[in-house]
């Protein structure tokens, strides 16, 4: 397989990796230390909605799934604030219900639609030099973001309550995560896939979270490890010729299982 | 503003589902008070604490700090929660936390830390007995400790009106003392409002008391009384004093 990639092709994957490895590295922490994962599964799914939307009614993907990406998180951080002690239910029913809604319109729309399953679980070869340009702004969005208000999002995520004393307004910070997490998602779709995506926002925070002193700190260690997990698992799936996404998220997880044996065997030895 | 009434509670009432956890609450805190809310489980001390700084909207009544609504003068507010565990194992320092504080009050953004917010959290931080523990990760401290960091972390606002949550629940005997000791302290210009269910809190420090249980019964001179505290608490109450505690009497409350 490796033969049939163009060099200049892998450099633009590359990019995208670098680009991408930034995005999920701030989302994601944010994701993890406002315990938030489960929300970012619900939107992720819901958003598979939006890629029957685009299919059955004929409108561009990017723009569908990005709408419902960001209506499911609005609706998800409304009840979130307002009826926390059922977030979970319906986080749960938003999930399955736009996932559904996704498999029902594209089961509508007539014609073959062999590529439905890349959006799911991602398809690298299908990267342009516009998705790039993409995520880039994404990123650029991201860091500006977390520059600027980096006192208030460390505030809002320790403590809200303390927050809102502080005169922050939490609520604010709390959906902006929501939209940036959303936007997230669903720049990496095509990358990663829709589904796949939430290990890459999980699995590196989860792994530094016990270490790192600092948000600031985490930013940058998970950044760094969502890259190596790019390249590492790109790399093995160019070798055995197996899907990328699948490839990145099973290199993260067995790290993340690795890591957490030599912790726990180092710790009842060391 | 009403002449030196720092905290003023009018018929407020709130309840969290159909029953009220507050009702009919009226209360009237003047300026440098240090005011000692006591009452059983349940009955309501950290919801009124959470309604006189703005957390919580009550569902009747008016609630006026230092004469405007409680959300407008929250820079003025220092707050020490109940729960010193807001995110256990959230990778932060001690002295971030701490620095916390001294958002209080600032509005524009992109305005960093500055000396003066360092030299405040340094000195909080060396008065609390935590400047050596600055660099620690919140996780890795004892509830106690947390429990001082907590407290800094209201001081570092430099506030002109303490609420406190039980801020001794888990700290030893010295730290108790020594931090009581600060607090009389700043009581000099600052008004401190404290919620305890121990009573050994009653000991020299306090200028006033007011019981919690659904209704609020407000003690301007600290006097103490065998039948309020059954009143407040719904039971019998066996008045326990230590030896340094001097034994205080409170008039009946005013039907």
């Amino acid at each position: 397989m490796a033969e049939f990639i163009d060099i200049s092709y892998l450099k633009l994957v590359v990019a995208a990796a670098f680009l991408a490895s930034i995005a999920c590295g701030i989302v994601g922490t944010l994701v993890v230390v406002n315990r938030m994962v489960f929300l970012a599964g619900g939107i992720a799914h819901a958003a598979y909605g939006g890629v029957g939307i685009s299919f059955y009614f004929g409108l561009p993907m990017f723009p569908s799934v990005l709408g419902i990406a960001a209506v499911s998180s609005g609706v998800l951080g409304f009840t979130g604030i307002r009826v926390r002690h059922r977030s979970d239910a319906i986080i749960g029913a938003i999930w399955a219900t736009g996932m559904s809604i996704g498999v029902i319109l594209i089961n509508m729309t007539p014609g073959y639609h062999g590529d439905v399953m890349s959006y799911l679980f991602g398809s690298v070869i299908t990267i342009l030099p516009s998705d790039l340009l993409i995520i880039g702004l994404l990123d650029l969005i991201l860091i500006l973001w977390i520059t600027i208000f980096y006192r208030e999002i460390l505030a809002v995520s320790y403590d809200p309550e303390f927050a809102t004393i502080a005169g922050i307004h939490v609520s604010t910070f709390y959906y902006s995560m929501l939209f940036f997490c959303a936007g997230t998602i669903v720049v990496l779709m095509r990358f990663v896939g829709l589904i796949l995506v939430i290990a890459l926002l999980s699995i590196p925070p989860c792994m530094v979270e016990p270490i790192v002193p600092s948000l600031g700190r985490m930013f940058f260690v998970c950044t760094f490890l969502n890259f190596c997990f790019f390249i590492a698992g790109l790399l093995t799936s160019l070798w055995f010729n197996f899907q990328a996404g699948p490839t990145i998220i099973l290199v993260a997880s067995g790290t993340f299982i690795l890591a957490e044996l030599v912790r726990r065997i180092s710790k009842n030895y060391g | 503003m009403t002449n030196n009434i720092v905290l003023e509670l009018e018929n407020v009432r709130f309840a969290y589902s159909r029953t009220p956890v507050l009702e009919n609450v009226c209360l009237c805190v003047p300026e440098r008070d240090f005011l000692a809310l006591l009452g059983p489980n349940g009955g309501g001390k950290t919801t009124l604490l959470k309604i006189c700084i703005g957390l919580l909207k009550p569902e009747a009544g008016s609630v006026k700090l230092f004469g405007k609504d409680p959300q407008s003068v929250r820079h003025l507010v220092g707050y020490v929660p109940q729960e010193t565990n807001p995110n256990a194992f959230f990778p932060i320092r001690v002295i971030d936390v701490v620095l916390m504080g001294r958002i209080n009050g600032r509005r524009g953004i992109l305005k960093r830390y500055n000396d003066v917010d360092h030299e405040v959290v340094k000195e909080t931080l060396k008065c609390m007995g935590l400047w050596e523990l600055r660099n620690k990760r919140i996780s890795d401290l004892s509830g106690g400790q947390r429990q001082r960091v907590m407290i800094a972390r209201a001081l570092a606002a430099q506030p002109k009106i303490f609420f406190m949550d039980e801020p001794t629940a888990s700290v030893d005997r010295v730290f108790q003392t020594e931090l009581y000791e600060l607090l009389k302290d700043l009581n000099r210009e600052k008004t401190v409002i404290v919620v305890s269910h121990d009573l050994s809190v009653l000991s020299s420090y306090v200028k006033s008391v007011a019981c919690v249980n659904r209704k609020v019964y407000y003690h301007s001179a600290a006097e103490l009384t065998q039948e309020m505290i059954e009143e407040a608490y719904h039971c019998p109450v066996e008045l326990v004093t230590h030896g340094r505690i001097p034994h205080r009497v409170l008039q009946e409350h005013e039907r």
